[in-house]
């Protein structure tokens, strides 16, 4: 009676250390470790962010999503006792590496913090400081590269009509919206969103979610989120992590109708703990 | 299943919906039995009431539905949970469909007037009910229970209620032949073969979602299939 056969692979079985994404490696760690001083932060952590693809980072507060985030542009070299080992490339490049440029770095991948964060000036400043640090054009060139960038931010036609207001005159949304303006003024290569909704309301959100889609035709993206289903949304792969560890990387449909460890299915589906 | 949800109202979410099917279920598997009952006792009373039960059977439906979308909407179910909502979706279609064979044969009951009563057919009849009956308890229990083997076992199983609807034709066909005047009475019966069988297939399709449940995958293999009647003929003076 139980001698059935069917021609599907079981959903069962050990996941790969490292699942390779379809689109090429832009982003690549390999037993990358992380300690806040003696507190081993993440463990062992191997995955790949393909190009042009939206990775999707979960897991319970603590389990050291946003500390792997931080580690893609070296933020946590601003504070001592907290040190990386393992590797970590972008492209070619080793981002561990002590002598790195960090502004360099933090030139290719941008980051998009959980609060708007723009800064004390006007809209058309906030875009055109940063792109004044890496490059010295023209005014008429800095007129074109701000519009492009809050075209990409998806702000333009909202604020075209007063870059000279302050940045923090607009909504919580707008702010977002500048920031990511902000980003991309830059032209970086790769994201990261560490929350970048959880402060916004629902229409605010959507606007974002939409505008990281279109983003990933030009850049990679890492998105760190709470709401699961957010990243069922917007993502193509999807990152299950738990106590430092990465316990799950597969495909986003994948990841949220059948995932393959038990413990990525308790927590998205919200029995955990 | 898995253990409980942090929202404990989820699960009796998950349970109301387990238990409106299995209440459904119920329901469907009386249909079966009383309608071929009436057929074969020729109890047009009891016919009636398998049509009129019918309504409660589409009444559950629709309840389901009506749950299951709210669950949805409420709760924004992923993985084994969502499948479990779209599962039982699916599985009431199924009985709803169940209820309105077997009303259909319920129906039928009035119309086999004809003193015409050859024992082997019915016999025959009696047997398919009784496999498509035990095809349909097996796999709500395997349903119910989340027992994979015990549904593909269903859904091996449907083969030999193939191959009796089948055969059932072929005779049918002989009786005709022989005598014009059956022709009405096997027709209707013919008819009553084919909503049995039908029936049979619906409990295979719970079994594939019952697969769908369990692994989160499609079932891709080709059921084994024994109904040959598209193809039957008799050759005159064969």
């Amino acid at each position: 009676m139980n001698n059935f056969s069917v021609s599907v692979s079981s959903s069962t079985g050990s996941v790969p250390p490292v699942a390779m994404p379809d689109a090429p490696a832009k982003v690549t760690a390999r037993g990358l470790n992380f300690y806040y001083g003696e507190h081993h932060a993440l463990k062992n952590i191997n995955l790949v962010l393909g190009a042009n693809r939206v990775t999707a980072f979960i897991g319970p507060s603590g389990c050291g999503k946003s500390t792997l985030l931080r580690i893609f542009n070296r933020m946590y070299d601003l504070y001592p006792d907290q040190k990386a080992t393992g590797q970590l490339m972008l492209d070619q490049t080793n981002v561990l590496d002590p002598k790195l440029d960090l502004n360099l770095l933090r030139a290719r991948v941008g980051m998009v913090f959980q609060k708007p964060t723009p800064f004390p000036m006007t809209i058309y400043e906030n875009i055109a400081f940063g792109i004044r640090l890496y490059e010295k054009i023209s005014k008429s060139e800095m007129d074109g590269r701000v519009e492009k960038a809050l075209r990409g931010g998806a702000l333009w036609n909202e604020v075209k009509d007063k870059l000279n207001a302050s940045g923090l005159s607009l909504s919580g949304g707008q702010q977002q919206r500048l920031c990511i303006a902000r980003t991309v003024a830059v032209r970086p290569e790769v994201i990261l969103f560490d929350e970048p909704c959880s402060a916004l309301d629902p229409i605010s959100t959507a606007k974002i979610e939409e505008l990281i889609q279109e983003l990933a035709e030009d850049y990679t993206i890492a998105i760190v989120t709470h709401n699961m289903q957010q990243a069922a949304r917007v993502s193509d792969k999807t990152a299950f992590m738990y106590l430092g560890e990465l316990i799950e990387f597969d495909d986003t449909n994948k990841i949220f109708t059948s995932p393959s460890d038990r413990r990525t299915q308790d927590y998205i589906t919200g029995r955990f703990g | 299943m898995a253990s409980e949800h942090t929202a404990k109202a989820f699960d009796s979410d998950l349970q109301e919906l387990t238990r409106l099917v299995a209440e459904m279920g119920g329901l469907a598997e009386r249909m079966i039995t009383e309608s071929v009952d009436a057929l074969i006792r020729r109890d047009i009373a009891l016919g009636k009431r398998v049509v009129a039960s019918d309504a409660n059977i589409d009444r559950l439906q629709h309840l389901i539905e009506e749950r299951a979308v709210l669950t949805i909407a409420r709760r924004q179910p992923m993985a084994v949970d969502l499948r479990e909502i779209v599962g039982a979706m699916r599985v009431a279609t199924d009985l709803e469909r169940i209820g309105d064979l077997a009303k259909n044969m319920g129906k039928r009951v009035a119309a086999l007037e004809n003193d015409f009563q050859p024992l082997k057919l019915i016999r025959g009849l009696e047997h398919m009910t009784d496999l498509v009956q035990s095809q349909v308890k097996s796999v709500l229990d395997a349903y119910a229970a989340h027992d994979l083997p015990a549904a593909m076992a269903v859904w091996k199983g449907d083969e030999e209620v193939d191959a009796i609807c089948t055969s059932l034709f072929r005779e049918l066909l002989t009786y005709m032949m022989e005598d014009p005047r059956n022709i009405s009475f096997c027709i209707h019966l013919m008819f009553c073969a084919k909503n049995i069988e039908r029936i049979g297939d619906h409990a295979t399709n719970i079994a594939e979602t019952v697969f769908y449940m369990i692994e989160g995958q499609q079932m891709l293999d080709k059921r084994p299939k024994g109904d040959m009647t598209t193809f039957a003929t008799t050759v005159p003076g064969n």
